[in-house]
């Protein structure tokens, strides 16, 4: 690549190779957990059975950790260090590449300390490591530097939108820019109450140093991290679908205040709500678990914003093709290009996924779903499908960005065949799973027939089911990886555009969208009223400690 | 800011269903009584067989077809292991752990709560049907946690 490309380079070398490092890990972590998976639904199947030195819940905690922590948690950090970098101005400065490279090895060396921890069947906890099952301190810690780590990330965000606002004041930022910011406050903010669980909590108390844990109060320090942490798998996807996708059919941003105004919702209605995962707990009263009912559910008004938003944009870009009709616009879409493609069938997951959410948000359904593999359903056809597809898609753009090669015909082509085996795989595992867990089959259990009992036995043709959607996951989790691989190190040297989409014409956007310090102020409002009360009550009402206990 | 007529349609009646749902919510949890199990009540983990009544785990009869159900989910059963109660009967379940959070969980039916350690949860039913009810673990507790099952027998 010589000097003048890289003057309208999409992303410059040293920041491409910072966002390659980061979105390989994710994959190597994908690969992984993808085997896993398999294996867990092979297994629940009754097809296959383990060999002795490893167990169900050894290979189910890998699969967690390395696909929800792991792999998302890398693949959104490296798109958006690149889409800031191509938003302002096509690089990253210093300080902020700086920062990312401190991130990704802190990260590293995290991921490193807690997969050999799993390895060696010492953290067979879940990547929810529920006290008082305990955990090698070596997994905590690993923990807590892929969090850390991961707040570096956000700086070199913070920090190139810093010296971008310096360098173009009275002016609004770039949307990609925007979108990232919040999504990284929101990572911030969030990821601190796990950061006090794990520090000041789960180590010293692992380590033997503090003899016993309050149980409760862990659970709900997880959960304020834990339902932000599934909004921060989403906002990038979002991204992707506001900002990307629009581009890549040749349409342009419907609204760009909506578009703020959506991402300023999920920050704001993202953290007081972790009490809809502790609805079926003893000792958090009715009326606070309602109160973080009613908030979680306003999630409703951003996502049905953003399903107008996007069906606009299809449509006008479809009409403008020259699509007539009520529905003559949706042929004209680009069906057979995968950038496109894989992340509309992630929205089209979305509207089941959903609906799911609601059911298992609200008080009285979530005692028949609470558990059981119904949940696991939903978070596969939200993370797994809307959120995984869109990823892909946008990867398969991402990866030629960033090495400076093309996406063929041919690679373009397998890229469908990989999304087509993903969702039918996804579908049907999900299907058995949602259908299952109605049935009261419990999620995150080994191989079982509860000593034959006839409710159980009757499961079994559905988890087989499961078993086979995952063997498709499977396929297309080697399929895409293979692909990715040769978008890498193989494919043809060309110019592959970075896609962003802009507004049609200048649209005015209220400027209050911009000012962080009302935001964040009133985030911390609603999070003091949410969490103030219960967790004093938590802190100064509690039963006698749990010391560490391993069942496994 | 601009908001397109259709997008106003759209997003009011999307915000009127979501009120009206979160009514409807609060209605069933505060008027009717079906709010989610949330006993406040605690207990010393490391003192449940010595504390009554999780000392003797069991059936307590309150009337003819009303009983309280004392249990104890622990790594990797219930106790007790066998109960039986006549068809109508009311059975007030309590549970606690004496060692790691367990679920607990009777499908078919909408008992299903989160049992932990410290803290004492509940639920009622009222089985109508005769027949040999599943209860089973569903929170992940250990190595055995797929065999963590009883029954409750209902003739």
């Amino acid at each position: 690549m010589n000097h003048t490309t890289i003057g309208q380079a999409q992303v410059d070398r040293p920041t491409a190779r910072l966002s390659l490092a980061y979105v390989w890990v994710a994959y190597a972590a994908f690969g992984l957990a993808a085997l896993a998976g398999m294996l867990q639904g092979m297994v629940r199947g009754g097809l296959v059975e383990l060999p002795s030195w490893t167990n169900y819940y050894q290979i189910l905690t890998a699969h967690g950790v390395l696909m929800a922590l792991i792999f998302t948690t890398y693949f959104i950090i490296g798109f958006l260090l690149s889409g800031v970098a191509k938003t302002t101005g096509g690089s990253l400065h210093g300080t902020a590449r700086g920062l990312g490279w401190t991130g990704w090895v802190l990260m590293t060396v995290g991921t490193a300390m807690a997969v050999v921890t799993i390895v060696t069947n010492d953290a067979s906890v879940l990547y929810t490591f529920y006290a008082p099952l305990k955990a090698s301190p070596y997994f905590y810690i690993g923990a807590a530097l892929l969090v850390v780590g991961s707040w570096f990330g956000g700086f070199a965000i913070f920090s190139s939108y810093r010296k971008w606002r310096r360098e173009n004041r009275g002016k609004l930022s770039p949307l990609f820019v925007y979108m990232s910011v919040t999504t990284f406050v929101l990572w911030l903010i969030a990821t601190v109450p796990v950061a006090v669980e794990v520090l000041f909590q789960l180590i010293p108390w692992s380590l033997g140093w503090t003899p016993s844990i309050n149980v409760m109060l862990s659970r709900t320090l997880f959960w304020f991290f834990g339902h932000p942490l599934v909004y921060f798998w989403l906002m990038p996807a979002y991204i992707a679908w506001y900002v990307c996708v629009p581009r890549v059919i040749g349409g342009h941003v419907f609204s760009d205040s909506l578009a703020r105004l959506a991402f300023i919702s999920l920050l704001l209605f993202s953290m007081p709500v972790g009490f809809h995962h502790q609805l079926m707990e003893p000792g958090i009263s009715a009326g606070w678990k309602m109160i973080h009912v009613i908030l979680t559910l306003i999630v409703v008004v951003p996502s049905l914003m953003t399903a107008f938003s996007m069906f606009a944009t299809f449509e006008t870009t479809g009409r403008k093709k020259g699509g007539v009709g009520l529905f003559g616009w949706f042929k004209k879409l680009p069906w057979s290009d995968v950038r496109f493609f894989a992340p509309f069938v992630g929205m089209l997951f979305f509207i089941p996924a959903g609906a799911g959410g609601i059911i298992n948000a609200s008080n009285q359904m979530n005692a028949v779903v609470h558990n059981t593999i119904f949940v696991t359903g939903h978070f596969h056809i939200t993370v797994g499908a809307a959120v995984a597809l869109t990823f892909f898609g946008v990867s398969y753009w991402l990866i030629p960005v960033l090495t400076g090669r093309t996406l063929t015909r041919t690679a373009n082509r397998m890229g469908m065949v990989q999304t087509v085996f993903w969702s039918v795989g996804m579908f049907l595992m999900s299907f058995a799973m949602h259908y299952l867990g109605l049935q009261g089959t419990p999620r995150r259990t080994d191989y079982t027939t509860y000593m034959d009992h006839p409710l159980a036995l009757g499961w079994m043709d559905y988890q087989r089911v499961m078993a086979f959607g995952g063997g498709l996951l499977f396929v297309a989790a080697v399929l895409l990886i293979l692909i990715l691989g040769y978008l890498t190190f193989y494919a043809p040297k060309g110019k592959t555009e970075y896609p962003i989409a802009e507004t049609e014409a200048e649209q005015h956007t209220p400027r209050i969208l911009e000012r962080w310090p009302v935001w964040v102020g009133v985030l911390l409002f609603l999070i003091v009223m949410a969490y103030g009360i219960p967790i004093a009550d938590q802190l100064t009402h509690n039963p006698p400690g749990s010391p560490p206990i391993r069942t496994w | 800011m601009h908001l397109h007529r259709y997008e106003k349609i759209w997003l009011s009646l999307g915000a009127g269903g979501l009120a009206l749902f979160i009514v409807l919510l609060c209605v069933n949890a505060f008027a009717m009584g079906m709010a989610p199990p949330s006993n406040m009540e605690m207990i010393d983990p490391a003192k449940v067989t010595e504390t009554p009544p999780f000392d003797n785990p069991g059936l307590k009869k309150l009337s003819d077809n009303e009983y309280d159900a004392y249990m104890t989910a622990f790594a990797f059963g219930f106790a007790p292991n066998k109960m039986e109660v006549p068809v109508g009967s009311k059975v007030n379940f309590h549970v606690t752990s004496p060692d790691v959070v367990h679920g607990f969980q009777i499908p078919g039916t909408n008992v299903n709560f989160m049992v932990m350690p410290g803290h004492i949860n509940s639920a009622s039913y009222t089985f109508d049907k005769p027949g040999e009810y599943l209860i089973l673990c569903n929170e992940y507790c250990g190595a055995g946690h797929q065999v963590m099952a009883t029954t409750i027998i209902v003739k």
